[in-house]
């Protein structure tokens, strides 16, 4: 078994010093799955345009952040389910991935990564001589 | 005094405890539901989040609805209440690795709310951007605040 991205908590991020309200994030449902030559990783953000989307790599670590640039209606609210918080979640990479050739794109609210793994990794059949 | 259904909030992740708040969406579909398989969405359901806003002449019902093509929402208003309703296919090829994580729902959906007011039927609009599908229900000209100018001698 080779635990690969294993998820990670989003860590609420303080604003400023002690005591400053904490930035609230909603957690962005995910699929991952793996093809012979990556992952596939796709994270539901509606509301989210390309603008407002920031993904970073770091230590290992993706981070996708989405910000909410979906102007809100200003009249009187009668009811409401969604959450208007920003989206934020980590994941651990499986060291196997090649970071520079990560992909991105955002269509209709959904994020779809392509993680492919680094070509030293990647299967590959040996001819055997006889 | 508004109508409309109390849904509480989707506050939480877990996923008993959005079962609870679309309860009543369930038993809802409970009454035509064909019990095709799995997918019914009797008890794994997804129950997108809706929004209502009051715009003094017309009405906004946002819901979102992430990672669908426009043809595969619809859309119907019958005695003054809005439907949504529609169905979410996997769009990702299918690779013969393996899955790591499936959080997300595909499958049908039914979300209907019933507007305060009478709203004129024949000039309602949608969009659908971002994944928010955006629905403006113009109020009928009978509804609509009217603002009485009070002359006092």
């Amino acid at each position: 078994m080779n635990p690969t991205l294993t998820k990670s908590e989003p860590q609420p991020v303080r604003n400023g010093g002690g005591g400053a309200p904490r930035v609230e994030y909603a957690t962005p449902p995910a699929n991952i799955l793996e093809s012979k030559d990556g992952y596939v990783l796709e994270a539901e953000m509606p509301g989210v345009s390309k603008d407002g989307l920031e993904v970073t790599v770091e230590n290992g670590e993706l981070t996708i952040l989405g910000r909410r640039t979906a102007a809100q209606p200003k009249g009187r609210e009668v009811y409401r389910e969604s959450r208007q918080v920003d989206f934020r979640r980590s994941f651990e990479l499986d060291p196997s991935i090649d970071t520079a050739k990560i992909t991105a794109k955002i269509d209709q609210g959904v994020l779809t990564l392509h993680l492919p793994k680094a070509e030293a990794v990647k299967p590959r059949k040996i001819a055997v001589n006889s | 005094m508004s109508l409309i259904r109390y849904q509480a909030p989707q506050l939480s992740n877990w996923p008993s405890f959005d079962r609870l708040s679309s309860l009543r969406n369930d038993l809802d579909r409970l009454f035509d539901l064909s019990w095709s398989g799995r997918d019914s969405g009797l008890f794994s359901g997804w129950s997108p989040a809706l929004d209502v806003f009051d715009e003094k002449d017309h009405f906004v019902v946002n819901a979102e609805l992430p990672g669908m093509k426009k043809e595969e929402i619809e859309l119907s208003f019958q005695d003054g209440v809005l439907s949504i309703s529609g169905e979410r296919k996997q769009s990702t090829e299918k690779t013969e690795g393996e899955t790591y994580r499936s959080e997300r729902y595909f499958g049908k959906f039914q979300r209907s709310v019933t507007l305060p007011v009478a709203v004129d039927s024949s000039k309602i609009s949608a969009s659908y951007k971002d994944g928010i599908l955006s629905v403006t229900l113009p109020k009928s000209e009978a509804a609509k605040p009217k603002q009485i100018q009070v002359n006092v001698a």
